[in-house]
């Protein structure tokens, strides 16, 4: 009796895990099938993926997105590391306001926040492009940026930098050869995640871009609502293959230097 | 030393400017009227607010509320056996686990909805399947319709639910489990009296996250449901995009973003309740 209810629950679980997995395996499959519009094996084919190097507006979108990637993680990565630091030394006036000014993001949806920025673009009559959508991706980038790197400083002690300061090193001195190094893996993961978070992020994009700022997931959105292509598939499976590289990269980084058994971080 | 104070204030600017400033601008706006071609004026009114409440809107958002609730039960019923069964395994098996559970989360929820498209469009791959068996002649229509749509919020709020009910279970006093074993209780009673209420609050911050997070979703209707499934999230971005009406849509995205405030507020209450009891020491 015991056996079947273990045997049923794997059952169950292997279940729900091969739900979770199922669409995105039959994607990136497809994505190498040869037929255009049957749902029919007819072969194996990279000419999706090579029709896709071809492809100026995939390119451009792509290009879109590194470029607006690589600018937000950049800006948000330095202003989160710099506020995390100063807010885990410093006590505020209003402490609890500024606490709450920089983990609301997280919280308010995220259409809300795209329909805001949309808001104050026009109100401020800034034309819609590769700007706004940076500065959109910096706003919500660096409260993740905070989040990760505040709890690299709450997991290391003070000790290390008293020690330095007692053996005549500057502020500067200490900060750079002591406190930087150590919380370095937290920033790493910072900036990995708030490039993934960028690189991914459809729907505060979707409010903010302009006709001449489609980024890879406007783009996919574009064609989704245009119909179906093999493509899609082959784009799909790209990203698919780059988010998960990056997701094993930053589980690898935070947890790299915690396995006693401390509190798990929560993914966002 | 209290020159490193400064260092918060460039994120603090940035944030009052793109974050604090943009609420406060839909706040006034949501308090405005709509001119006849779409402007904006600065003529004060609650109208936005109590059109909210006429049938056409306050069925939608009842649909809402429903998917939504469907959405986070039967992400429980889903979710919470997975879960169950990862804090049975060794640690490492764990962590690969929830990796894996985590990994489809991180994926575009775009394209995880697309995914389905592909599997159950009339050419798709289960359509095609079935037809090729010899169950059906004619394809099923499977997608565009709101079954379709509560599926894609299933399966995109899925390791929401896990996440949480891990951590819980996780934290669960084993020692209660033997000693109900010991004074007599079965697998199931055990079950019922000891692992189920003391799991309650992560089922309950589950519960709240895949909610909240259902409420304004609009991408999954939007490609799974065709043109047939209104959520309170793609009647906001149709009045900001199609029907050019910002006050009625600002006012619609204030009550959205209170009511998720409120429930994630009650969620930071369930988690800190939770760390409050300690769970194994």
């Amino acid at each position: 009796m015991r056996g079947l209810r273990h045997h049923l629950l794997i059952a169950y679980s292997l279940a729900v895990l091969a739900f979770l997995y199922i669409p995105i395996v039959v994607l990136v499959l497809y994505s190498f099938n040869e037929s255009r519009i049957n749902a029919q094996w007819t072969g194996w084919t990279i000419k999706w993926y090579l029709s896709l190097l071809h492809n100026r507006q995939v390119l451009t979108a792509l290009e879109n997105s590194l470029l607006i990637g690589f600018i937000s993680t950049a800006i948000s990565t330095v202003m989160g590391t710099s506020v995390a630091l100063a807010l885990h030394r410093y006590r505020f006036r209003l402490q609890g306001a500024i606490n709450s000014l920089i983990y609301l993001p997280i919280l308010v949806p995220e259409i809300v926040m795209g329909l805001s920025l949309l808001v104050l673009f026009s109100q401020l009559a800034l034309p819609l492009g590769k700007l706004t959508i940076i500065i959109a991706h910096i706003t919500f980038c660096i409260s993740f940026v905070v989040v990760i790197v505040t709890a690299r400083l709450e997991g290391m002690g003070n000790e290390l930098e008293e020690a330095a300061q007692d053996l005549g090193a500057s502020p500067w001195q200490t900060f750079r050869y002591v406190t930087l190094p150590l919380i370095s893996p937290g920033i790493i993961a910072g900036a990995l995640l708030a490039f993934t978070l960028s690189i991914d992020d459809f729907v505060i994009s979707f409010f903010v871009a302009g006709p001449n700022s489609t980024t890879l997931t406007l783009y996919i959105y574009g064609m989704v609502k245009r119909g179906i292509s093999p493509e899609i598939n082959a784009l799909s499976a790209i990203l698919i293959a780059v988010i998960v590289l990056l997701v094993v990269l930053v589980q690898w980084l935070q947890n790299k230097d915690r396995d006693d058994g401390s509190p798990r971080q929560m993914p966002f | 030393m209290n020159k490193g104070r400064w260092l918060a204030l460039p994120a603090l600017g940035w944030l009052i400017g793109f974050f604090f400033v943009p609420l406060l601008f839909v706040v006034v706006i949501s308090l405005c009227s709509r001119g006849n071609y779409g402007e904006i004026l600065y003529q004060f009114t609650l109208e936005n607010y109590r059109r909210f409440f006429e049938p056409l809107y306050i069925n939608i958002l009842w649909d809402t509320i429903e998917m939504a609730a469907v959405t986070t039960a039967l992400t429980f019923l889903l979710g919470y056996p997975l879960a169950y069964r990862i804090v049975r395994m060794n640690r490492s098996w764990q962590n690969v686990w929830l990796l894996m559970v985590m990994v489809p989360f991180w994926i575009n929820f775009l394209i995880r909805s697309y995914a389905w498209v592909v599997i159950l469009r009339s050419q798709g791959l289960l359509n095609t399947f079935l037809i090729t068996a010899g169950f059906i002649d004619q394809p099923l229509n499977l997608l565009y319709n709101p079954a379709a749509v509560q599926l894609g919020m299933v399966y995109t709020h899925l390791p929401f639910m896990v996440l949480p009910v891990y951590v819980s279970l996780e934290q669960l006093d084993r020692r209660l489990l033997e000693a109900s074993y010991d004074l007599g209780g079965t697998p199931w009673q055990t079950f019922r009296h000891v692992t189920l209420p003391l799991t309650l609050p992560g089922i309950v911050a589950g519960s709240i996250l895949v909610f909240v997070s259902s409420l304004g979703m609009f991408v999954v209707p939007d490609i799974m449901g065709g043109a047939k499934s209104a959520l309170i999230g793609n009647l906001i971005q149709n009045q900001f995009l199609s029907a050019r009406d910002w006050p009625f849509g600002s006012a619609l995205s204030i009550l959205l973003t209170l009511f998720s405030l409120v429930l994630i507020f009650l969620y930071y209450r369930v988690v800190e309740a939770q760390k409050g009891k300690g769970g194994r020491q």
